[in-house]
């Protein structure tokens, strides 16, 4: 029997050593840790899209000041985790956010911009505290920070990308609905974690 | 109690203390994400701004390398986060800034990060040479990263810088609590 070119290719692959494998604790592990760690969780990523999207409903100015407001307030919250400081009731307080955040796009609301600045750098201290220090062992916390930090602006890109179809009717319609989903995934989550 | 930099941790390229120098900017992000801040803010201030930059931080960062080879002694590692928000937390507010605060700037993150280096340098036998590849390489970092900025004229490239300097900012503070309080790594 004739062994196919895919064939050859998996049994390479089964027979040769991982390079990766050689390397779990190395450098670049870090930057891939903290590149994963943020779309590993649904409530992070829920939260995330619902920022860069209402930020797109709301225009210019916040369009850019949500996005540039979330990741320093998330890494205030991560550094306060790591000195040490205790914050009551984290995995609530990202379950709520998801819920609120996606409210906000469901019902199109626009409050004054400082206000949904404020808003937002509130919950973003919970997703840093909780998620900003969880460094596995052997790895470069720098690395998995810049990794964390990219990852966390991509999914608010993502969202802003998403938030464009705004100028049409249609987009309007299904950012709103997207945001239902969004808040009931957050009631969901907040039921989870008063429950548990 | 504060953490010091690792003076053994150079990149070891094989080819000599000269391409150690220019290898070790590229990967260590305590040096390169600051330097990225300076240069996008030496961007957004314009062409005049930007040339100066390109001198002076070399500059000085040569001078800082020298002291540091000479005395032996580095800065806290923490004052390496604080470059982080100080130069990433100017390119987020894009404020209008005079050009002598600017070049300020670059004096003072050439020669704090320059003694550093040269610390590091002195301890893993690359030397002056490997401090003249370093100069070399930010040189040539500076002026592409800069050049670019500079040639963006369009109102959402900038926000994109903005928002890089935003991400430069947020990993400044993690840098922080890693080297204050959490594990140093």
């Amino acid at each position: 029997m004739a062994l196919r070119p895919a064939s050859v290719g998996v049994l390479l692959a089964a027979t040769l050593p991982s390079p990766l494998a050689a390397h779990e604790g190395g450098s670049a592990a870090g930057l891939l840790s903290g590149l994963y760690h943020p779309i590993s969780g649904l409530d992070h990523v829920l939260a995330m899209v619902a920022v860069g999207i209402w930020g797109a409903q709301l225009g210019s100015p916040a369009i850019w000041v949500l996005p540039v407001t979330f990741p320093m307030v998330m890494a205030l919250g991560g550094m306060l985790g790591l000195l040490g400081l205790q914050i009551p009731g984290v995995e609530v307080a990202i379950g709520v956010s998801a819920l609120i955040l996606g409210l906000m796009v469901a019902l199109e609301r626009r409050p004054d911009l400082r206000v949904a600045a404020v808003l937002v750098g509130f919950f973003a201290i919970f997703h840093g505290f909780a998620h900003g220090a969880e460094l596995p062992e052997g790895q470069s916390g720098l690395l998995y920070s810049i990794g964390f930090v990219a990852a966390t602006g991509t999914l608010h890109v993502s969202g802003i990308g998403l938030g464009l179809i705004h100028r049409w009717e249609w987009g309007k319609s299904a950012l709103r609905f997207t945001g239902a989903v969004i808040a009931l995934a957050g009631a969901w989550f907040t039921w989870g974690a008063l429950s548990g | 109690m504060i953490p010091f930099r690792l003076h053994a941790h150079l990149v070891s390229t094989g080819l000599g203390p000269m391409f150690d120098g220019i290898g070790h900017v590229v990967v260590t992000p305590q040096d390169l994400l600051p330097v990225i801040a300076l240069a996008l803010l030496a961007g957004l201030g314009g062409k005049s701004y930007g040339r100066r930059v390109l001198f002076v931080l070399p500059a000085a960062w040569l001078v800082g390398g020298l002291a540091g080879l000479a005395f032996g002694w580095s800065p806290p590692l923490a004052t390496t986060g604080l470059s982080f928000l100080v130069l990433g937390g100017l390119v987020a507010a894009d404020r209008p800034m005079s050009e002598r605060t600017g070049v300020l700037l670059a004096v003072a993150l050439g020669a704090l990060h320059g003694q550093m280096n040269g610390v590091e340098m002195a301890a893993a036998g690359i030397g002056f040479t490997g401090l003249l590849g370093t100069v070399g390489a930010l040189f040539v970092f500076v002026s592409l990263v800069t050049g670019l900025v500079v040639s963006l004229h369009r109102s959402w490239t900038r926000v994109a810088v903005r928002i890089a300097g935003s991400w430069i900012v947020a990993v400044g503070l993690l840098y922080l609590g890693w080297t204050l309080g959490g594990p140093l790594r």
